[in-house]
């Protein structure tokens, strides 16, 4: 009982307990609730701060309680846990900011808000997670948690939306589990090892162990949305602002990719998915999700919808420097975990803005929307350009290591995938940013609701900018210590013994 | 710990509690309510008591009044029986507090007197059933469980309850009836009902494997097993709600409770790999028939009702699990958490159906939108409920169906493997039915009847033990552990 | 396998217990199923009654003539309960059968 015991557990409660808390707080009671919900948020960066030191300092952190002979609840620290951990507690600070700001009139306001905090405690549990079953449990914590968000508006389309989404998310969930539960029968249980617990564990048969990785990775897969399992993420969007925003760019999407990450990196092993020739059909789905999400996007005349698909497509990314196995690539994979979490999350908090503020829900209304919005406007063109890659904006770090590590993988045709992506992604986002600052309104705005004296409220103004701001500065200081990209060199250097 | 008293006879007080109970509240009607709660809160120390005893000192044998077998009743206590003790006292302790704000007993108050003696008494045979040595009190126990259950389901004396009552206690009967026909036979050909003497004199042979099969049949008719579960969706969804919740989470049990022991400790030599199979099949059919029918029925009651027939298959998956030696003991344990788990949520998801069908004077599904404002701890008892069985961790469903699954996956059994992840799918299918209507918008001109907070929590508190029970594990497992049929064996060299 | 009069009531018993099961599924009128349980209560308890007979010279085990009386004991009970609920259901609906038994949606 120690400070390595319980920090973990600090963490996790933090935002859990808040949530069960908050659950049974009346509706009207506001203040109380956003003192608590700023209040925890708060808390937990703090503790992650004292983690993402003490990490880097080589202590370790572990808290295991045994559920089952063989199978334990175990919450462990190592680097990679570190960059999700920080960037979801950093994240939800923020959304939860926006999430009071957005909902401040909205029905069922207790119930969001402690599905909202269950949410980020899954989150953390999944990043935390020390072993394949506790990752499990909180995937699964995590699907439930979000559902009642999904829904939360109690619309027959938002219902027929979470419907899809559980379909999609349960599903994956028993592909996960039945491949669990026969890589465990088989190797012991899956505590995740630098290097692949597989090295270690009694010899399988070949075969056996790609259909569990087919398993896993389709278990996985579908919070990740890799085509063909993406169906859900487009339908999600009746979700409000701030869930979009949580779903794509902390909670859900993350977790399907850093869940591959996982899968690859610290189950089978990096030896281990290249000797079996896994690696290269995941790579081709991902390149493939790549260029199937940006040609969906292209076509979307919904704001939200839009990005939706740009998730799509920006989150397989990761799945393809995982894919590659290559250290350099793998920087690139990790580093673009948390700067695809930054750029999307500031481009839905501005969608959010923009339907909050003036009505606008789609891309053809945005006209001369620049003027009226400014700095909305602004965060929203540094989110855009950083997604297209354009230095020196975070989108564009993660997209040279990306191809660097390629080419140092001698699969040159990735540099071909990267370009024709960025060119697409410049198709769709482009156009927005022209009409948004270089077209004269046309049409009055659809529902215009006055918010202050700014050009709308703060709590709903303050996030994105400084959403958008990490994002540059990610890119600006890569190579400062801290930085994603720098901590993505050290998860790399531990993954990989000689780079 | 010194404050239970070794001396002390629990399993004994663990009847003389609820009958003396039983007999009060029907004398002195007007502090029924107290002393029901004192007696249930009374079943519970006791029930603990026991349970630190079998966890410090193993397996008892108790003789009342020191006469012994053949000629005296025994008790047996092990660590399944505590296990069973154990959900019966946190669900009557619950159902027994729902009984006290159960609003829809003062509505028709025919009957309702009756409800505190008929419920004592029933815990009463339970707590019997499940200490008995010898398979004949077993019997009687077993008839006397019939006996209040069916009184229980008729309380309110409407037509529809009355039918099921009916039907309910011929099937019981019968099932009574087959169960007794195989005692009689088993003691013609040994002189003996005792369980554990039966165990010993016991070959595989023609006999005992007559008395096994009628045995067999009269429980898996009072258990409810597809094709013989005709009777309980009716019986269920139409008794008082905290009946229904004792019904579905305890009742039901009983019976596999029995067939457990005969299986594994009586005639373990008799049982073949055919019988099983063929159990292990009729629960896989009752899984799929029953999440089907609740998929498809417009009454929330009779879902949650049809949910017991499909999650009792999982129970019955036991048999062909326990087949091989391998996994042996990881199915045992998780068909005993099974049970454990699905007594929890089931109890509590009964409750938590029987205050919406209250607040709302009826309980169609397609009018249930909007019920999560009006009765949130209720909406919330049944999701956490639903959590649990669908198998979704962190519950103690997910751990029992993660054992499930590991044993049928390790014993290469990929048939029984695909019907346990199936019937969970299925499981999410007909309890978010059901919640997606709950987080509709309510419709403006609902109205709703007010609801005592007696009615709301203790739905809640069951549902959340069975999802405690998913991190706090390793007293429930060692209690399985404690006079086990098979020892607990690593899955791995 | 040697044809004692114990064998001989064993075998009426299970004759009558088949017996009664077939009416038990034949008539639908409640009275008659009760009384066809009755019946095949009397046949499991002459099982009981032949289980108790040793050898000619032997007195008999008093174990199964105890248990007969707790089964009668026990039986009259059920059956008691299931006549009343019988007259409740006759009163109820006016009906001396069971409702096809789908429930009711």
């Amino acid at each position: 009982m120690n400070w390595s015991f319980w920090l973990p557990v600090l963490i996790l409660l933090s935002s859990l307990g808040a949530g069960i808390v908050i659950f049974f707080l009346p509706q009207r009671a506001y203040r109380t609730r956003t003192t608590l919900n700023m209040a925890a948020a708060t808390l937990k960066l703090l503790l992650v701060a004292a983690l993402v030191w003490g990490v880097f300092h080589h202590q370790s952190y572990e808290t295991r309680l045994p559920l089952l002979p063989e199978m334990d609840l175990l919450l462990r620290a190592d680097t990679l846990s570190v960059l999700f951990i920080t960037l979801s507690s950093i994240l939800w600070f923020f959304t939860t900011l926006y999430a009071i700001g957005y909902l401040e009139a909205s029905p069922h306001r207790s119930r969001f808000f402690g599905f909202f905090s269950l949410c980020v405690s899954a989150t953390v549990g999944i990043a935390l997670a020390g072993n394949l079953i506790t990752f499990f449990i909180f995937y699964e914590m995590l699907t439930l948690s979000t559902y009642p968000l999904v829904t939360h508006r109690g619309t027959k389309k938002s219902l027929r939306a979470g419907k899809i989404y559980l379909g999609y998310t349960l599903m994956g969930g028993v592909l996960l589990l039945t491949g669990m539960a026969w890589l465990q029968t088989l190797a012991g249980p899956l505590s995740f090892t630098e290097g692949g617990l597989l090295a270690e564990a009694p010899p399988i048969d070949p075969q056996t162990l790609t259909i569990i990785f087919t398993l896993l990775i389709a278990g996985v897969g579908v919070k990740a949305a890799l085509v063909p399992l993406h169906g859900w993420l487009p339908q999600a969007m009746v979700a409000p602002a701030p869930v979009s925003a949580l779903l794509h760019a902390v909670a859900v999407v993350k977790a399907g990719a850093f869940g591959i990450v996982r899968i690859v990196d610290n189950v089978f092993g990096v030896e281990f998915v290249a000797k079996l020739g896994v690696a290269a059909p995941l790579a081709w789905l991902a390149s493939f999700t790549i260029i199937y999400g940006s040609v969906r996007a292209l076509f979307q005349d919904d704001l939200k919808r839009r990005l939706a698909y740009s998730t799509i497509s920006q989150v397989s990314y990761i799945a393809l420097g995982i894919a590659l196995l290559n250290p350099v690539a793998t920087i690139g994979a990790m580093a673009h975990l948390v700067h695809q979490g930054l750029m999307k999350i500031t481009l839905f908090f501005c969608a959010g803005n923009l339907a909050q503020t003036l009505g606008i829900h789609r891309i053809s209304e945005m006209a001369g929307v620049g003027r009226r919005m400014p700095w909305t406007m602004t965060a929203f063109t540094l989110g855009a350009l950083g997604m297209i890659g354009v230095p020196p904006l975070a989108g564009f770090i993660s997209k040279w290591y990306l191809g660097y590590g390629a080419v140092l993988a001698e699969a040159e045709w990735v540099l071909g995938i990267l370009a024709l992506s960025s060119v697409l992604n410049a198709a769709y986002f482009l156009p927005i940013l022209y009409r948004a600052w270089f077209s004269p309104q046309k049409n009055p705005w659809p529902e215009e609701t006055s918010r202050g004296r700014l050009e709308t409220h703060w709590m709903l103004l303050l996030p994105p900018l400084i959403t958008a701001a990490m994002a540059l500065g990610a890119g600006l200081l890569a190579h400062a210590p801290f930085s994603p990209a720098e901590w993505a060199r050290l998860i790399a250097v531990r993954e990989y013994p000689s780079p | 710990m010194a404050i239970f008293e070794q001396s002390i006879h629990w399993p004994v007080w663990l009847m003389v509690l609820p009958l003396t109970g039983a007999l009060l509240t029907f004398a002195i009607y007007r502090y029924q309510n107290l002393i029901g709660l004192i007696t249930a809160m009374g079943i519970l120390w006791s029930v603990i008591a026991l349970a630190q005893k079998v966890l410090t000192e193993g397996p008892q044998r108790y003789s009342i009044g020191g006469w012994g077998a053949p000629l005296g009743i025994d008790l047996y206590v092990d660590g399944l029986s505590t296990l069973m003790l154990l959900l019966t006292a946190a669900v009557g302790f619950f159902v027994s507090f729902y009984g006290v704000g159960y609003a829809g007993f003062r509505q028709h108050n025919h009957g309702s007197g009756y409800f505190w003696p008929l419920w004592l008494f029933l815990w009463t045979a339970l707590n019997g059933l499940f200490l008995t040595a010898d398979i004949f009190n077993a019997y009687v126990t077993l008839e006397l469980i019939g006996l209040a259950s069916v009184a229980l389901v008729g309380l309110s004396g409407q037509a529809s309850a009355l039918n099921a009552a009916m039907r309910y206690l011929l099937v019981g009967l019968l099932g009574s009836l087959f169960y007794l026909l195989g005692v009689g036979l088993l003691y013609a050909g040994y002189h003996t009902v005792d369980m554990a003497s039966l165990g010993q004199a016991a070959q595989a042979g023609p006999l005992p494997r007559t008395a096994l099969t009628l045995m067999g049949v009269g429980l898996l008719l009072k258990t409810a097993l597809f094709p013989l579960h005709f009777w309980l969706p009716p019986a269920h969804a139409n008794a008082p709600t905290p009946v229904s919740s004792a019904l579905s989470a305890l009742v039901v049990k009983a019976p596999f409770y029995l067939l457990l022991r005969l299986w594994f400790t009586v005639f373990p030599d008799s049982t073949t790999g055919a019988a099983a199979n063929l159990l292990g099949l009729l629960g896989a059919i009752a899984i799929l028939w029953g999440s089907i029918q609740a998929l498809q029925t417009q009454r929330l009651k009779l879902l949650v009702a049809y949910s017991t027939v499909a999650q009792l298959g999982y129970l019955f998956l036991v048999f062909p699990l326990t087949q091989d030696s391998m996994a042996a003991s990881t199915a045992w344990s998780g068909a005993l958490y099974y049970t454990l788990a699905h007594g929890l949520a089931k109890g509590g998801m009964f409750l938590a159906a029987g205050t919406i069908f209250y607040a709302l004077q009826q309980d169609r599904i397609q009018n249930l939108n909007g019920i999560s404002r009006h009765l949130p701890v209720t909406a919330f008892a049944f999701g956490l409920a639903g959590v649990s069985l669908m198998g979704l961790p962190p519950s103690a469903g997910f751990l029992a169906k993660w054992s499930l699954l590991t044993a049928a996956i390790a014993n290469g059994q990929w048939g029984w493997a695909i019907i346990i992840v199936l019937g969970g799918l299925l499981a999410a299918g007909y309890v978010f039915r059901v919640l997606s209507y709950v987080f509709m918008q309510a419709p403006s001109k609902a109205h709703y009847r007010p609801v005592p907070w007696l009615m709301e929590w203790p739905a809640l508190l069951l549902a959340l033990m069975a999802i405690c029970l998913g991190f706090i594990t390793q007293t429930p497992l060692t209690l399985i552990e404690i006079g086990a049929p098979m020892s607990y064996q690593y899955l791995l060299p | 396998m040697i044809f004692t009069p114990a064998l001989l009531y064993i075998l009426t018993g299970i004759g009558l217990f088949i017996l009664g099961l077939y009416a038990l599924f034949v008539h639908s009128h409640l009275l008659r199923k009760i009384l066809a349980l009755n019946i095949m209560a009397s046949g499991v308890f002459l099982v009981y009654v032949a289980a108790a007979y040793r050898s000619p010279e032997a007195i008999s085990d008093p174990v199964p003539q105890a248990m007969v009386l707790t089964g009668i004991v026990v039986a009259s009970a059920s059956m008691l309960l299931g006549l009343a609920l019988a007259a409740r259901v006759k009163a109820k609906t006016g009906r001396t059968e069971l409702d096809d038994g789908s429930p009711s949606e």
